[in-house]
């Protein structure tokens, strides 16, 4: 029995099928993928990284950062949060509105919640039950107003405020998703840290900004110099144990400052289409770009 | 009814002592220059390996040298493992039985060499180049560019030789083995090609990058080497028990499920794309459950139920070790896609530890049974190097359990303290720390295995061209002296 001819075959169809599903089809969506807008502006989405910050990918590539550092956020589910923004002039009607809505609700919490508008009334799933939640409210003169809100570990980590999207690396060359968290996801560490200087600190000597880190100190990312007549400008402010000794400084390397200007540009929060949000008003200007350049002394190197 | 033809013949094989010139003689130096090649990577890499273990002892360790930063250990270490070790080392245990299926000698065995020496430079350049910051940063294709253009040409002599030693078979008939080994050699130019010259030549935009090492990834670890380990594991247990692999149609149904349905996963559940791919991926990744089931049941029948007979020879006891790490490793890349559990076991040691199981203790060793069992019969018999290969086996057995086990429950654990925000992050990592120095210790194991392996085939190597050297020096010496002296 000779099958030879057909498990030739048999192979070449069962590979071009996988080939043409998971490399062709994608790379024709994907790939055809542009700039959008955030959502309720005009802003577009996103915005390419200064030349630095993308230098700085070619070091977290060259360092293997990745290894250890994931880029994307996941997202258990987007919770539907109905805020009271306006109480109107109908209190009884109000009441009776409240009580539909959040059943329990007593009489004594009014003035309580009305102080503190806008007020998270209640938290729904399904979008038809918020749209009915409003509608009640909205029968007495008051307002409600609907917000979208991601949840998840990642998201109450503060790690990011909504998943991450094919948007989100458009620009980016090398795309380095990483696999394994042995330190903290980093697709929106220029949000939280947004500090260039902290960035160097804790690349030289993680220990001094973060008590316990696992995280490996790259020393050769810097040099370590004689002082010479007054201490250079971008030298690291180290304090106790990591301090260099007297009469030396720690100064940054060009690698460390692209990484540190790298770092600082990760900011993935717009919302966008496909992750709606209610995002608060800053981020209307977030770009997936570093702060205003030249923000720190280590920058102007 | 074809495969008792085949069976029969070399049934008897591993006893008999080899003659000098018959088929086997061809094979030699290739096999050994592939073998050899592939045992120093393997060392190296267990070396790197170890380093990059012992940085969870003490993040400051080897901390000053750029080059030993753990960023850059890890991904050459598996990169010496995967393309140092198990393909080179594949290649030439593919090459090794369809010749004997075919009962043919080696075609063209200088283009093994030259494929050997090929694709080993290309090694050579990819781990110097991560260790030197030129990786591309792709998970299982972290080579740079410029060492893939070397590889392929390595692997296309290698698979050119054994495509030809393929169609010279004397022996027409296929079996299954030989399905696995004929879409393994094909399949592999295809992906790596397309890998490097969309990730690596050309880039292509966005996600897309990661999509495409994510599939090339998958089809390497779970299609290319689940039919090349398995292939040579049905033929090792078919050869050593004597009977006739159960069945034809259950092998048939395995290598349908790899190529269809295995080729699809490897997408993350999470992965930030359009969702019909992560979709598609954990459909193929759940059903890919059917193949372990398969290959157990195949086992289980082929021995009739009597699986102590694989622990009489040195050999089976390697691929009984290898067939059950593959059924741990499928299972876990199932529940890597199963509800409640992927979210869990996302971005936790639990991955590294499923693919360690399936590069150390699945194809690893596979491939260790198989190279123990030609060796003998392409060095001269004698040469089993007997209490250095069972030493090898406990080693890596006992490293395979400590440098898994620790992991995977690490993993699982660290996965659960991450699902709670309230935990903070660096306590999560240092619960994990418990794990992964228990982990070193298996890695040590491992280490001391592989430097076995490698001594024992340097060791034969050495000795069986020495005693011919030393044959070939007497019938020099006698035939120079005088006639007359000699009587």
């Amino acid at each position: 029995m000779n099958l030879g001819p057909l498990i030739f075959l048999a192979a070449f169809f069962a590979l071009s099928a996988s080939w043409f599903g998971l490399v062709l089809k994608p790379q024709m969506q994907i790939g055809r993928l542009t700039q959008t807008n955030v959502l309720g502006g005009a802003v577009a989405y996103p915005v390419a990284r200064p030349g630095l910050a993308q230098q700085g990918l070619e070091v977290y590539r060259a360092y293997g950062c990745a290894q250890c550092h994931s880029k994307n956020i996941n997202q258990s589910g987007t919770a539907l949060e109905v805020l009271l923004t306006d109480p109107g002039t109908n209190r009884p009607g109000l009441m009776a509105a409240l009580k539909q809505v959040k059943p329990g609700f007593a009489d004594a919490e009014a003035d309580a919640l009305l102080a503190s508008l806008p007020a998270k009334l209640a938290t729904f799933e399904k979008r038809d039950a918020a749209d009915a939640a409003i509608k009640t409210i909205g029968s007495s003169s008051a307002k409600a107003q609907l917000n979208l809100v991601p949840y998840g570990p990642d998201i109450a980590r503060g790690w990011g405020k909504r998943r991450s999207v094919a948007e989100d690396y458009l620009f980016d060359r090398s795309v380095l998703l990483g696999s394994q968290r042995i330190g903290p996801d980093l697709s929106n560490v220029g949000l939280r840290q947004p500090d260039m200087n902290w960035h160097l600190r804790h690349l030289y000597a993680p220990r001094s900004e973060v008590k316990g880190s696992t995280m490996a100190p790259h020393p050769f990312l810097f040099e370590k110099r004689k002082l010479g007549r007054a201490a250079s400008p971008e030298a690291l402010k180290l304090t106790g144990d990591y301090a260099p000794p007297a009469g030396y400084e720690i100064v940054p390397r060009p690698d460390a400052v692209a990484l540190a200007a790298y770092l600082t540009s990760l900011r993935a929060d717009a919302p966008l289409f496909s992750v709606p949000m209610s995002a608060p008003a800053a981020a209307q200007n977030a770009t997936n770009a570093p702060a205003a350049a030249g923000a720190t002394n280590a920058a102007a190197q | 009814m074809s495969q008792t033809v085949t069976k029969s013949a070399p049934a008897a094989e591993p006893s008999r002592p080899v003659a000098v010139d018959g088929p086997n003689e061809s094979f030699r130096f290739p096999l050994l220059a592939l073998f050899i090649g592939a045992a120093v990577w393997l060392v190296l890499s267990s070396v790197l390996s170890l380093i990059a273990s012992i940085k969870f002892h003490g993040p400051g360790f080897l901390a000053d040298f750029a080059w030993l930063t753990y960023g850059r250990v890890r991904p050459a270490s598996t990169t010496a493992l995967v393309y140092g070790f198990c393909i080179p080392a594949g290649m030439g245990v593919m090459i090794w039985i369809l010749g004997r299926l075919g009962q043919v000698r080696l075609a063209l065995p200088l283009l093994v060499v030259g494929g050997a020496a090929s694709w080993n430079l290309g090694v050579a350049m990819g781990v110097y180049g991560i260790l030197n910051g030129d990786s591309s940063g792709f998970q299982g294709l972290e080579i740079p560019g410029y060492a893939a253009a070397t590889l392929f040409m390595g692997y296309s002599l290698l698979g050119i030789a054994a495509l030809i030693t393929f169609h010279r078979r004397v022996q027409r008939n296929l079996f299954v083995s030989h399905w696995f080994f004929i879409a393994a050699i094909f399949w592999f130019p295809w992906i790596f090609s397309t890998a490097a010259l969309l990730l690596l030549g050309a880039p292509v935009r966005g996600v897309a990058q990661a999509l495409i090492a994510w599939w090339y990834s998958a089809n390497l670890h779970l299609v290319w080497m689940s039919l090349v380990g398995l292939g040579t594991a049905f033929y090792l247990i078919a050869k050593f028990t004597g009977r006739e692999l159960q069945s034809r149609y259950l092998g048939l149904f395995a290598f349908w499920l790899i190529l269809l349905v295995v080729s699809w996963t490897g997408v993350p559940k999470a992965a930030p794309v359009p969702a019909w791919l992560p979709a598609l991926s954990t459909v193929t990744g759940v059903m890919l459950v059917l193949l372990p089931i398969t290959v157990m049941v195949m086992v289980y029948q082929t021995l009739d139920g009597k699986c102590s007979l694989l622990w009489e020879s040195l050999s089976t006891r390697f691929v009984r070790v290898g067939v059950m790490c593959f059924v741990l490793a499928s299972v876990m890349w199932v529940l890597r896609y199963a509800p409640r559990v992927s979210g869990m076991v996302e971005f936790t040691w639990f991955q590294s530890a499923e693919a360690q199981l399936r590069l150390s203790g699945f194809f690893s060793m596979i491939v260790f049974g198989a190279i123990y069992y030609i060796l003998p019969q392409i060095a001269g018999a004698g040469s089993r190097g007997g209490v250095l290969a069972r030493v090898h086996f406990w080693l890596a057995l006992g490293g395979i359990l400590l440098a898994v086990l620790p992991l995977a429950i690490g993993g699982f654990v660290e996965g659960s303290k991450l699902q709670n925000p309230n935990i903070a992050f660096v306590d999560v990592m240092k619960l994990t720390l418990r794990f992964l120095r228990l982990s070193t210790i298996g890695e040590l194991l491992i280490l001391a295995g592989n430097l076995l392996l490698l001594l024992n085939l340097m060791g034969l190597t050495v000795s069986f061209y020495r005693t011919k050297a030393a044959v070939a020096l007497r019938g020099a010496l006698e035939e120079t002296v005088p006639v007359g002296v000699r009587a």
